[in-house]
């Protein structure tokens, strides 16, 4: 039963700001997601022009060949602003680190047969450089992008891949000390398996459209390079030797399910605004795909060997699907 | 079965594989075409891996301890918003300071937020950009949590509703919006001085204090609370702040004149700036906490002196402007006060004249000045407004091309005498409102010539409402302005008599008696 509690009840004058509610079309209240994001970066009267870019203003639709009329409909669907972003992050991380304690505490992570180690840290450990540029690049969207609604999300999505960055590098640490980090640099910046990878996200740190670093380091790359790692390669050792990989790369896929969400709803909808954005989109989807790919095949046969490239096309019709999804004929 | 010792790694080492070591110098790309700002203001870098980690925040901790913080801060919000909490506070006129404080802050918080995310994206070592990127996060969580905090209070009482549509449109909010613009279009180095030192260290007390004690001293827990949580943040912002100054100065001897020279001009603008959160404290704050003039001896003159006195051995000196921040302690609290009472048609926040007892604590607060010249004023506008002649100036101001505030501002020395000084470039004249400000001016004449000034634009008719008619015959610039602002008229004006007055007294007397 319901006790019937009772507060003094006043009447507002109004249930939300005056943006808001044109926004909405209506005077009714607004989630805290809406309050803290929609209309709230300035679009006008601004006093300099940037002198490190003087032909744009500070904040510019025309940095990106998308176009919107309204930048705000690239809504989030997780509905995340910092509190509810934080939050879920939390707790996120406190499975995490209960699943690092245990590991370390039953000694798993010493006991994990010493191939499976081998295996795992050659085609892993290297990922939290990519993990690293991916940071940057998200940064960059988050710099430039146009509205809070991008904005935020690309931020914390940047935040996520410093937080993933520093997740595998602790795997790292559980299973071969430092040693395997400085293993797995050298690998990344001298072995031949992972070059490809590097010049993709390398030159994503020059490209300047933001929609485009978005749509080749968020949907491109790690919609191939999360499905295959944490994914296939996970079930691969899992089967092979113990779940102890599994345990400690839970934040990533939970992280790659969750953000693939909001990936797909900006593409869906920066699609359906104009049939030149949905031409746009194919025409980027289908270039860094391809860069993707090649980027990341060697990494696919090194951890699959002659299965890889059967790997790869299911991954890749898995990406072929999502962008049809969003309406995206490729 | 193989079995090895973990190397036991110190904080500071495992901190750096966190982070740093994830770093790699590019190769397919150019390092200065991956971080291209970096090099054209002058400051010359030699080793970034020099850098000092301010703190070590691995994101898993970062996680852990702002969910905590965002958890309980807003439980108390809901509990605060559900049991009337806006009715506790002192009285009605303490709702005008949040008021002040929606328009001018969180704006400046969100483009503090996207400033961040660029020198995130800009720095071209990992320390400091790993540090600027959990600056950037940080600051979308305090405008967003002032928007909460104050959302609230929207609901019952007027002049909030359009903070968002008027942050680049009010005259007033153009000097905050002049400095955030300033900083964000200027390079990646200035702005960490800008911004992370003279914004967050030097002077971020001094507008932590009046808001967030003022919320406590007046009974507003929602602020107040906002406030507490966000001060671990700040924290870690001011060291970022401090570390930035001291890397440039230990990099290279070259760089002390440029970074002293944005020393100079950053605490100027800043204290600038300021004069409006001062007036909070001495005017709008029922229950007050100490004066401005005490906070700014106390957090500049004492905690600033002792910091320059630190960095002297980089050969830093006290910014120039000192000497007059100090002699204008006395007064620009009292000038912006008045100047914001003679202008009852265009703030969204209420004004009105201080009672006698809060005149006498004036004088005693501000014994060198306030009988002298203020409370003559006061008096004076008290007695034109109860005899039915209510001051109301309806004329432009006139606005400094640097800073924007309204020439209102006295000569050095001169209480009596309004200062303005004078510039001219290519041939076109443009005012300043102090020494400090047209220095700033004919250092980079080629940017201040841009400031966008809203009396200036509004003759233009460059600030019309959607839908006006700047070529008919009869229009006359201005004349929609309120429309411009969307300012609601039950917004302005005179606190006493207001709609907010009535209903905070009657909805009092609902939530206490029978």
């Amino acid at each position: 039963m319901a006790i019937d509690l009772r507060t003094v009840a006043i009447t507002p004058l109004r249930q939300t700001f005056g943006h808001l509610a044109r926004r909405m079309g209506a005077d009714k209240p607004a989630s805290r997601y809406i309050e803290a994001t929609m209309d709230l970066q300035p679009v006008e009267n601004y006093h300099y022009r940037p002198t490190w870019e003087p032909q744009y203003e500070i904040f510019d639709t025309t940095r990106t060949k998308i176009a919107m009329k309204d930048w705000y409909a690239l809504k989030d669907p997780r509905q995340y602003y910092y509190g509810a972003w934080t939050l879920a992050r939390g707790k996120m991380q406190d499975i995490a680190e209960g699943d690092f304690d245990l590991v370390d505490e039953m000694g798993l992570a010493a006991a994990y047969p010493a191939a499976g180690k081998d295996e795992a840290l050659k085609v892993f450990l290297p990922l939290r450089h990519v993990a690293w540029a991916s940071n940057l690049n998200k940064a960059y969207v988050s710099s430039y992008g146009y509205g809070i609604a991008i904005s935020q999300a690309a931020c914390y999505a940047s935040m996520d891949q410093l937080g993933v960055a520093q997740y595998v590098t602790r795997l790292g640490m559980a299973f071969n000390d430092i040693d395997a980090l400085a293993d797995a640099k050298t690998a990344w910046l001298e072995g031949a398996e992972w070059q490809e990878m590097r010049r993709y996200v390398e030159d994503l740190m020059v490209e300047k459209d933001w929609f485009e670093v978005l749509v080749a380091q968020d949907f491109a790359l790690e919609g191939l390079l999360y499905p295959l790692i944490y994914e296939r390669f996970n079930e691969k050792l899992n089967a092979a030797y113990s779940p102890v990989f599994s345990m400690l790369t839970r934040f990533q896929r939970e992280w790659f399910g969750e953000t693939t969400k909001w990936m797909d709803s900006v593409l869906k909808v920066a699609a359906a605004e104009s049939p030149e954005n949905k031409a746009q989109l194919a025409e980027w989807i289908k270039h860094w795909r391809e860069r993707a790919i090649k980027a990341i095949k060697p990494v696919a046969v090194l951890a699959f060997g002659a299965d890889a490239d059967a790997i790869m096309d299911e991954l890749v019709q898995n990406l072929n699907a999502r962008a049809a999804k969003a309406g995206i004929a490729l | 079965m193989d079995m090895k010792i973990a190397k036991k790694l110190g904080l500071k080492e495992r901190y750096a594989l966190m982070t740093r070591d994830l770093a790699w110098d590019t190769t397919y790309q150019k390092m200065e075409d991956v971080f291209p700002q970096t090099s054209y203001e002058g400051i010359k870098i030699h080793d970034w891996d020099k850098w000092e980690d301010p703190f070590r925040l691995t994101m898993d901790a970062y996680w852990k301890y702002q969910s905590e913080k965002e958890r309980k801060l807003y439980a108390i919000l809901d509990g605060f918003n559900q049991n009337n909490g806006h009715l506790s506070v002192t009285d009605a006129r303490y709702i005008n300071v949040l008021k002040l404080f929606l328009g001018s802050t969180p704006p400046l918080e969100l483009m503090a937020a996207r400033g961040f995310s660029m020198m995130g994206r800009q720095m071209n070592g990992a320390g400091p950009r790993v540090a600027c990127q959990m600056q950037a996060v940080d600051e979308y969580r305090h405008f967003q949590t002032q928007i909460h905090s104050i959302s609230n209070y929207n609901k019952y009482y007027n002049g909030m509703d359009e903070f968002a549509h008027q942050q680049s449109r009010m005259w007033y909010l153009s000097d905050g919006k002049s400095f955030f613009d300033d900083a964000i279009t200027a390079g990646p180095f200035e702005f960490m001085v800008a911004i992370g030192f003279a914004f967050e260290y030097v002077l971020t007390n001094i507008l932590f204090v009046p808001f967030i004690s003022g919320a406590a001293y007046n009974g507003d827990m929602a602020a107040m609370t906002v406030g507490f949580s966000a001060q671990s943040d700040e924290a870690r912002h001011m060291t970022l702040g401090l570390e930035c100054i001291k890397f440039m100065l230990e990099q290279d001897p070259d760089n002390l004149p440029i970074v002293q020279r944005w020393i100079d001009k950053w605490t100027w603008r800043g204290t600038r700036k300021l004069a409006s959160v001062g007036m909070m404290m001495d005017y709008m704050l029922p229950k007050r906490i100490m004066s401005f003039k005490e906070a700014w001896e106390m957090y500049v003159e004492e905690n600033g002196g002792s910091l320059f006195k630190d960095l002297a051995r980089y050969g830093i000196t006290i910014p120039k402007c000192f000497g007059q921040t100090i002699e204008e302690k006395e007064h620009v609290t009292h000038q912006s006060w008045i100047g914001f009472y003679m202008k009852p048609e265009a703030t969204p926040f209420h004004t009105w004249i201080p009672s006698p007892d809060e005149m006498d604590w004036l004088s005693e607060k501000y014994p060198n000045t306030f009988d002298q010249y203020y409370r003559p004023v006061l008096e004076y506008l008290d007695q034109q407004e109860k005899a039915g002649n209510r001051y109301n100036n309806k004329t432009q101001p006139m606005n400094c091309q640097v800073c924007v505030s309204t020439m209102k501002f006295n000569e050095p020395g001169d209480p009596m005498e309004m200062c303005f000084r004078e510039s001219t470039y290519k041939g076109e004249k443009f005012h300043t409102c102090s020494d400090h400000c047209k220095e700033i001016f004919d250092n980079e004449p080629e940017k201040y010539v841009q400031t966008f000034i809203s009396s200036h634009q509004g003759l233009q008719g460059n600030c019309e409402p959607d839908g006006a008619d700047v070529n008919a015959a009869d229009f006359k610039p201005g004349q929609n302005m309120l429309d411009y602002w969307k300012l609601d008229k039950r917004a302005l004006g005179d606190f006493n008599g207001s709609e907010d007055q009535a209903n905070f007294a009657k909805w009092r007397e609902q939530a206490t008696k029978n």
